[in-house]
């Protein structure tokens, strides 16, 4: 036996489902309204920040992360933060080698 | 489900107790097999996350290298079929979130039945996936194989595109970086189609043995792994979605 | 005082075990369809010997060829792709699995307490994966073989040489999926499958080195993958990717690749470095000093092997600033390393040292290590890169890591932990012998490399000018030595399969879950699963479990 408790299965109930998948429409919908409206710059930003929002309701809902054991939780961020390394650290030399061009 | 909580792991260890069939040997307790496949399915999916990370990176320093031609890149693409396909992908994810609970509640014929849905929906993607890549192959935007610069040296001739977004035409420099846009277009989106086939063939080997009712005795940690992974296909177009489709409507 | 701690049955009375994981069920299919970590293990053993001696038959290769200045044994493009076979075999085929797949494998579940690795399927499948990906690699070989040097650099591997980059690119590809599943398994086990009691600071500090490796293992290899990916598409269908003269960057191919091999080099390394922590704590009968600086030690190298990549590439075009962010970074590294170095001498301050093989490796790899670990910093410096990177410093370098290192570490471990696996001992005389042979074959192997290199000698080239054949022919002949020094305990352990003396269950009367048990051990490890009420290396507790022993008996 493992000298650690298990973890506590949470069964998320259908009408949350319901809700987050509701929700992931209508920012789909969002996303692309707004991608018809001119932001200049902020069109980017405005798309990934919706993007990061859908894609934290399908962890924390639907892959149950929200109710998984603080080890699911690490190691879903510890693939994100080497995800960031791999690109800041590549994009650090990118960026200056043509500084101001970026 | 009492079955599969904690309470197992309170069993004493010593001696031969009872196992459910499917627990492995070397596991001690239902609970701890459990863990362990799924810890081992997010440690699969870390893996997956860094292979999708090469290409995101090549992306975001192209894209800032030949903005133009990314832009007008981008231009080329339905952002119909686009939204459509998005729509789709979270709705097989919503009922593959489904066919887990139905697991959980020991709903056999619930199960099934989203386990289909979830298939049907994984072939509908593709198959809106594939009339998009058979639109490139027509205006000949395939990278390496088969790829003329016309619709960006003279974006006036491409109706369709030149009515939406009146694109100037590209000197050839930077039209022929567009190739690399497509060429990330069709690495990403077709990376995350393989995925998808993958899930599909899964899935069917999922549906025979839901119907046997396989998942439905309590034993449901290969449906919610596999709900893990197809949840995370998802995720990542959710990230291609506005990359390649909607970021650049307006940029000209 | 004895002179050895040496603890061997009488002789005349032992026996092997009847039942153990050898003999518990016969045939070749019953190896081939094993489920059993230990037999696994076992298996990898084989197969990784193997294709150690392919890739020591090209080393020689290359060595016989430097030993005139001309190029006259092979064509110069000949030993290109000798010297690209050499490097990829080595590294993909023989260092980063060598002591996870063979060591790791079967003794880190017998170290946590646990009947087998979390998911046995996938470790077998990683062996197959592993067995294709070499057979790819000979296929390769023998069809014409590869010439753009281990590291696939673009755009020569891309658009400038006709050679079997594809299959090649391939085999590699697929090693890496056995590497990430091994590393998965390792991870999960260490965190699943601990026995009652074994919390993670009463884990051996060979678990924690490979904890670390494997979360390398997991989070770099993808990236290399999809870099290989990204090659094979440029050579099939010429997407641009990595082609400056469609826009892209080759440059884009070395961040992505070295983002995987950097940290492969702890990869390689770390599992080695577990082993050296077994190996001397249990000669010096002393706990590891510092047992939880050396543990967050190996972490610390897994997490700061993220971030140093691009020191792989400061000639190569990389702008002035990452360049000096890099190779600040770089000098992190050291740390954690020095960290390992300094305890593991503490460890021997005043300790019960004795000599036997293992011990005599592990003395090896500490004074290897550290001078080739020290010149890893004076390439980590910029200045100092920009001289001597692509010369044969940086070969010296990278071989008194790999092989003064690694490679005795990996000795260290399959003499540490044989009697274990085999339930026999080898000859003691001629392993030490071995063990001083390939020391002394090494140093003049590699030591005359970094002169070389200062003065400027090149790497990667058939021929040389005419004042540099001296330091070769030592460089040479010292490779014949270390030929020696690697064939002997190949036939003296397969001689002691046989022959050897029963080894009992502890002979070294070290302290770990692992000894406890019978050598060779059961299939399922444990008769009944330990419950573990001791720190890691107690030797006090293991003199009262002996009492307690006697007194029962």
């Amino acid at each position: 036996m493992s000298n650690h408790a298990e973890t506590e299965h949470h069964i998320v109930s259908p009408k949350l489902y319901v809700v987050i998948f509701l929700s992931l429409l209508c920012l789909t919908g969002l996303t692309v309204a707004a991608s018809y409206v001119e932001m200049y710059s902020f069109n980017v930003v405005v798309a990934l920040g919706i993007a990061i929002v859908k894609a934290m309701l399908v962890v924390l809902f639907f892959m149950h992360v929200k109710y998984s054991s603080k080890l699911t939780k690490l190691t879903v961020f510890s693939g994100l933060f080497t995800f960031m390394v791999l690109i800041f650290m590549t994009l650090a030399d990118y960026i200056s080698r043509a500084w101001g061009r970026w | 489900m009492p079955e599969n909580t904690a309470i197992a792991g309170a069993t004493e260890v010593e001696g031969h107790h009872e196992h459910p069939p499917y627990q492995r040997h070397h596991f001690e307790t239902m609970g701890q097999q459990n863990d362990a496949t799924n810890f081992a399915m997010w440690l699969f999916l870390l893996t997956e996350i860094m292979f999708f990370g090469g290409l995101f990176t090549a992306y975001l320093i192209y894209r800032n290298w030949y903005y133009p031609a990314f832009v007008q890149g981008s231009h080329q693409l339905s952002i119909f079929w686009g939204t459509l396909n998005t729509a789709v992908l979270i709705t097989s994810s919503f009922t593959m979130a489904m066919g887990v609970w139905c697991a959980e509640m020991r709903k056999k014929s619930a199960l099934v039945l989203c386990l289909v849905l979830t298939f049907v929906l994984g072939l509908v993607f593709l198959g809106i996936k594939s009339i998009e890549y058979h639109e490139k192959w027509e205006k000949h935007h395939v990278p390496g194989l088969r790829y003329n610069l016309d619709s960006f040296l003279n974006p006036a001739s491409d109706h369709e595109v030149y009515q939406e977004y009146h694109d100037k035409p590209l000197p050839l420099d930077m039209a022929r970086h567009t190739e690399l846009y497509f060429f990330l277009y069709f690495a990403m989106t077709g990376m995350h189609a393989l995925h998808m086939i993958i899930g599909i063939g899964i899935l069917t080997f999922m549906i025979i043995q839901a119907q046997r009712g396989a998942y439905t005795t309590g034993h449901v940690t290969f449906v919610e792994n596999f709900g893990l992974y197809w949840h995370f296909v998802d995720i990542i177009w959710i990230f291609l979605f506005p990359l390649l489709y909607l970021i650049s409507r307006h940029a000209n | 005082m004895s002179d050895t701690i040496v603890v061997l049955p009488d002789q005349a009375t032992a026996r092997l075990p009847k039942t153990n994981y050898l003999n518990k069920e016969n045939g070749l299919l019953s190896w081939l369809l094993t489920g059993d970590h230990k037999r696994i293990a076992i298996l990898y053993l084989i197969s990784i010997t193997f294709f150690f001696f392919i890739g020591g038959a090209l080393a020689s290769l290359i060595r016989l060829e430097l030993l005139t200045p001309q190029s006259d044994l092979m064509a110069t493009d000949t030993y290109n792709k000798v010297f690209s076979m050499h490097g990829i075999i080595m590294i993909f085929f023989f260092l980063v699995p060598s002591v996870p797949a063979t060591i790791g494998n079967f003794f880190i579940p017998m170290m946590l307490g646990a009947k087998d690795l979390a998911l046995p399927k996938i470790n077998l499948l990683s062996w197959y994966l592993y067995m294709a990906a070499g057979t790819l690699a000979i296929y390769s070989m023998i069809v014409g073989g590869v010439d753009t040097g281990w590291t696939f650099t673009t755009p020569l591997s891309t658009h400038y040489v006709n050679t079997h980059v594809i299959t090649t690119g391939l085999a590699v590809f697929i090693a890496g999926f056995s590497s990430i599943f091994t590393g998965l398994n390792f991870i999960v086990t260490i965190h699943k499958m601990r026995a009652p009691g074994m919390t993670w600071f009463r884990m051996p500090l060979f678990v924690w080195s490979h904890y670390a490796a494997s979360i390398l293992m997991v989070l770099g290899t993808p990236v290399l993958a999809i870099a290989l990916v990204l090659i094979v598409l440029e050579r099939t269908i010429g997407i641009g990717v990595f082609d400056p003269t469609k826009g892209g960057d080759p440059l884009l191919f070395q961040h992505l690749f070295w983002f995987y091999s950097h940290p492969a080099v702890y990869i390689m390394i770390l599992p080695g470095m577990g082993v050296i922590s077994e190996v001397i704590s249990t000669f010096s009968r002393k706990r590891v000093f510092g047992y939880t600086a050396v543990a967050f030690s190996s972490v610390a190298i897994a997490v700061f092997g993220f971030f140093v990549w691009a020191h792989h590439m400061f000639i190569m075009g990389i702008s002035n600033y990452a360049v000096l962010v890099f190779s600040l970074l770089t000098m992190l590294v050291a740390v954690p390393s020095a960290i390992k170095i300094f305890n593991w001498a503490f460890t021997l301050y005043k300790g019960s040292v004795t000599f036997e093989t293992p011990m005599l490796y592990a003395f090896g790899f500490m004074g290897l290590f550290t001078i080739g670990g020290l010149t890893g910093v004076f390439l980590g410096t910029a200045g100092t890169d920009i001289h001597l990177t692509e010369t044969y410093f940086i070969v010296a370098h990278f071989h008194f890591v790999m092989v003064g290192g690694m490679l005795m570490a990996f000795l260290s471990g399959i003499h540490f932990y044989w009697p274990k696996m085999t339930g026999r001992m080898y000859p003691e005389k001629i392993s030490q012998l071995a063990a001083v042979v390939t020391f002394i074959g090494f140093n003049f192997t590699f030591f005359p490399q970094f002169i070389l290199g200062t003065l400027g000698m090149p790497r990667r080239y058939a021929s040389y000018p005419p004042e540099f054949q001296v330091l070769n022919v030592f460089s040479t002949a010292g490779a014949s030595i270390l030929g020696v020094g690697y064939l002997l305990p190949v036939l003296y352990l397969t001689w002691s399969l046989k022959y050897g003396a029963i080894a009992g269950n502890n002979p070294w009367q070290a302290t770990g879950l692992e000894w406890q048990t019978q050598s060779p051990p059961l299939t399922e490890n444990f008769t009944e699963i330990p419950i573990v009420d001791h720190e890691a290396y107690d030797y006090e507790w293991l003199e009262r479990q002996k009492e307690k022993e006697v007194a029962s008996a």
